[in-house]
């Protein structure tokens, strides 16, 4: 993501158009930022739980803005209102904006009608930090967890999201799991629509 | 075949905030590390004001019998040196190298605390990991 388009500067905010094409920022830059606001929330908390919950709030409030956006860039002003379609949107159009890929996977929940999974082998906002052995199993994922919540109850998807490492077999590194766990009503919805 | 004997780096104050030693040559313990790095420190600060020189920054290599010092210092002032088997080249490159990691997987992560003993996982990972591919193209050579 290195590598910045060179944006015409507008005088008005509301003359810029909306639909200008991908463009990237600094990943250095950002990591530094994320880093602090990372930091930040740590000084604010006295608990694990607290500044993942933090986090996810922050990142909530990004998901709802990018839902906004981006129903009126790529999809003419529509947004989905199926299950799969705003699963699918996360996974490619979401996660193509936002980290310049879509997401290694999604699948269904084995064991639950109503969980669903986002798997990245090396999420974006992972790519610098170690997460201290005594921080237990804290990711800062929760960041992205709290993206896809945001998207997904902005569009009418309640649903409660965390981000978790899990292990890859003859690999060092952990993978992030992004996992969504909807509210029962969304489910009704979806078996009412057939 | 060259070698490696120990990598440190230390703070701007003098302080050891890693160390690693490859291979049994030149191994000390914990606190002879920390003793022969403020030494570095000290040794390195002098040389600057003893140097002919205008605007010295310091030994950049120490060459002895029985082991090479190359060392580099970033803007900060943190000071990256490894302990090589004389004669070794290229550890210029391989400093710079080291410098990028710890610019990345260690400034970068939110739990580091400045100054403090580095104790990231991905910074142990991607640095065992340039150091094989060092060996690899010493070999190749």
């Amino acid at each position: 993501m290195i590598g910045v388009g060179k944006a015409k500067q507008y005088a008005n905010v509301l003359d810029k158009p909306l639909s200008r094409g991908r463009q990237e920022v600094s990943l250095s830059a950002f990591a530094f930022l994320f880093s602090e606001l990372v930091q930040y929330n740590q000084t604010q908390v006295d608990n694990i739980a607290e500044l993942e919950r933090r986090l996810e709030d922050a990142g909530y409030a990004v998901g709802a803005r990018v839902l906004e956006l981006l129903c009126h860039r790529e999809k003419g002003n529509r947004r989905e209102t199926r299950l799969l379609g705003i699963l699918s949107f996360i996974h490619s159009t979401v996660w193509k904006v936002l980290f310049g890929k879509v997401a290694d996977s999604l699948e269904k929940g084995t064991e639950h009608e109503d969980e669903y999974m986002i798997s990245e082998k090396e999420l974006l906002v992972n790519r610098f930090i170690s997460v201290p052995k005594d921080m237990g199993a804290f990711n800062c994922g929760a960041f992205v967890a709290g993206i896809v919540r945001g998207v997904l109850d902005s569009a009418g998807f309640p649903a409660v999201v965390t981000a978790h490492f899990v292990p890859i077999e003859g690999q060092q590194r952990p993978r992030t799991t992004i996992l969504i766990k909807f509210a029962e009503e969304v489910l009704r919805r979806e078996a009412r629509l057939g | 075949m060259a070698a490696i004997y120990s990598l440190f780096i230390i703070n701007k104050s003098g302080g050891l905030i890693f160390y690693k030693d490859y291979g049994s040559a030149g191994r000390m313990d914990t606190n002879d590390s920390l003793r022969l790095a403020s030494l570095w420190h000290s040794m390195h600060a002098i040389s600057q004001q003893l140097s002919p020189i205008v605007g010295c920054t310091g030994i950049e290599l120490l060459q002895a019998d029985t082991f090479d010092l190359h060392c580099f210092q970033s803007l900060t002032g943190t000071k990256f040196f490894v302990v090589c088997e004389p004669g070794t080249q290229h550890m210029e490159v391989l400093l710079k190298v080291i410098y990028e990691l710890y610019t990345d997987y260690v400034l970068k992560n939110p739990f580091y605390e400045m100054e403090m003993p580095i104790r990231c996982e991905l910074f142990d990972l991607n640095l065992s990991q340039a150091i094989q591919k060092d060996r690899v193209s010493l070999l190749g050579r």
